[in-house]
């Protein structure tokens, strides 16, 4: 109860230890559409739920899903404006390690400077944390990697993990599901069902959207055909 | 100088100001790696801040990236630090050569404000370096295996550095193969 006068804000911590804005980003981040990645033993797949506001909406328009490099891609859950900032920035530091080193930079050492940006506005005056998590997905030399990393600039590696509105349910199917030694495709089908799970309505290679990483270390968005394809396997 | 999986990496022991010798035991070829030198000629001072500011950086790399950086990355390292100073330049002709995958010899040369220079058989620079151009390119045979490789680079450093009044007094020479570093100094002439 005394954590709510300190709530105003960011850089005070409450007497129990936390940062209050902290949660409340990541409440943020938890009433986002839901969206996950499964890391599969020759690549990596994520996805994420696409609900627009109306009809009459493009969908062509909205890219959830986005390649930071030619062999890392990023999804999210929560603002949308803030993913596309994170993106603009880490786009950034990847082409400036590529200037300094001509070598394409690892998803670690990406995830670790996004982290780093996302932190910087945990200890900063006058701003506030992003209400995102994200799921970067990337395949390098240490083969195929997923990270989330949260508003407080924590990352975690995952085999599978869950983000938004459905996650318990999500990361409760997964784990059931999830097999050391599953291939990408079986993910793929695995992360459709997944989705399906929490979905409400009627699931459609138009209202997802699907981002794979294979040993080819190209980052692709899968088209609507494409969806439809692996959606036709899984029913 | 590139053999068959190894190379060898010299330079002569000089330190001078113009026609006054200061020192007969400068070292000029440094460590970055145990499969990674860089030879360093031109100024001194230059040549040791810019090799303190590599090892620096190359440090920083190992602790976050948990590995050695690969020759062609510290080569284009090298280059963008040196084409940070454009316009007030490091007085230094950088020499590197390693070991990159599979343990391929990769040897490259550049100007002091970056320029890289790749080559599949020798790089050179330095006061002698018209000399040396000539030297290597003669007695220069591919696929040369470590002893030879040391009798070549040796004989080609020495033959220039005697022609050269700026350079000279003994030879320093770095044989690397993928499991030892072989490092000789060599007698010439002391003048």
């Amino acid at each position: 109860m005394g954590d709510s006068q300190y709530s105003f804000s960011l850089t005070t911590f409450s007497p129990s230890g936390k940062l209050v804005q902290i949660e409340h980003a990541l409440t943020a981040v938890g009433s986002g559409q839901t969206s996950l990645g499964i890391k599969a033993s020759n690549g990596v797949v994520i996805a994420t739920e696409k609900k627009l506001p109306s009809i009459l909406v493009d969908e062509t328009s909205v890219q959830k899903i986005q390649a930071l490099t030619p062999n890392i891609g990023v999804v999210y859950s929560g603002m949308g404006p803030d993913f596309r900032v994170l993106v603009r920035k880490s786009r950034k530091q990847a082409q400036q390690y590529y200037r300094l080193y001509k070598e394409h930079i690892p998803v670690t050492q990406l995830v670790r400077e996004t982290a780093a940006v996302m932190q910087e506005f945990t200890q900063s005056g006058g701003v506030r944390p992003f209400g995102v998590s994200l799921l970067i997905a990337g395949y390098d030399d240490n083969g195929p990697q997923l990270y989330q990393v949260d508003p407080s600039g924590s990352y975690f590696s995952w085999k599978a993990s869950a983000m938004g509105k459905n996650v318990s349910n999500a990361k409760t199917f997964l784990e059931k599901r999830y097999t050391e030694d599953m291939e990408l495709d079986d993910a793929i089908h695995t992360a459709i069902l997944t989705l399906k799970e929490g979905y409400e309505g009627q699931i459609s290679s138009n209202n997802i959207e699907i981002g794979v990483i294979r040993s080819d270390r190209e980052f692709r968005v899968l088209s609507p055909a494409e969806i439809k394809d692996f959606l036709e396997e899984v029913e | 100088m590139v053999g068959k999986n190894c190379f060898a990496i010299a330079s002569d022991r000089r330190l001078g100001v113009q026609l006054q010798t200061i020192a007969t035991d400068f070292q000029r070829v440094f460590k970055i790696h145990d499969k990674l030198y860089i030879g360093l000629s031109g100024l001194a001072t230059d040549a040791q801040t810019l090799y303190q500011r590599l090892v620096f950086r190359h440090k920083l790399y190992q602790l976050r990236e948990e590995r050695d950086m690969k020759p062609e990355t510290f080569a284009s390292l090298v280059s963008a630090m040196l084409y940070e100073r454009r316009f007030g330049p490091y007085f230094c002709q950088p020499v590197i050569a390693g070991l990159g995958e599979n343990d391929e010899p990769f040897i490259c040369t550049m100007d002091c404000i970056g320029a890289k220079e790749l080559a599949k058989d020798f790089v050179v620079s330095g006061t002698s370096s018209e000399s040396l151009y000539g030297a290597c390119e003669s007695m220069y045979k591919p696929n040369m295996e470590p002893e030879e490789l040391f009798e070549t680079v040796s004989q080609a450093l020495m033959a220039s550095v005697d022609r050269d009044c700026l350079a000279g007094w003994g030879g320093h020479v770095f044989i690397v193969t993928p499991t030892e570093v072989q490092e000789r100094v060599v007698k010439g002439r002391m003048d």
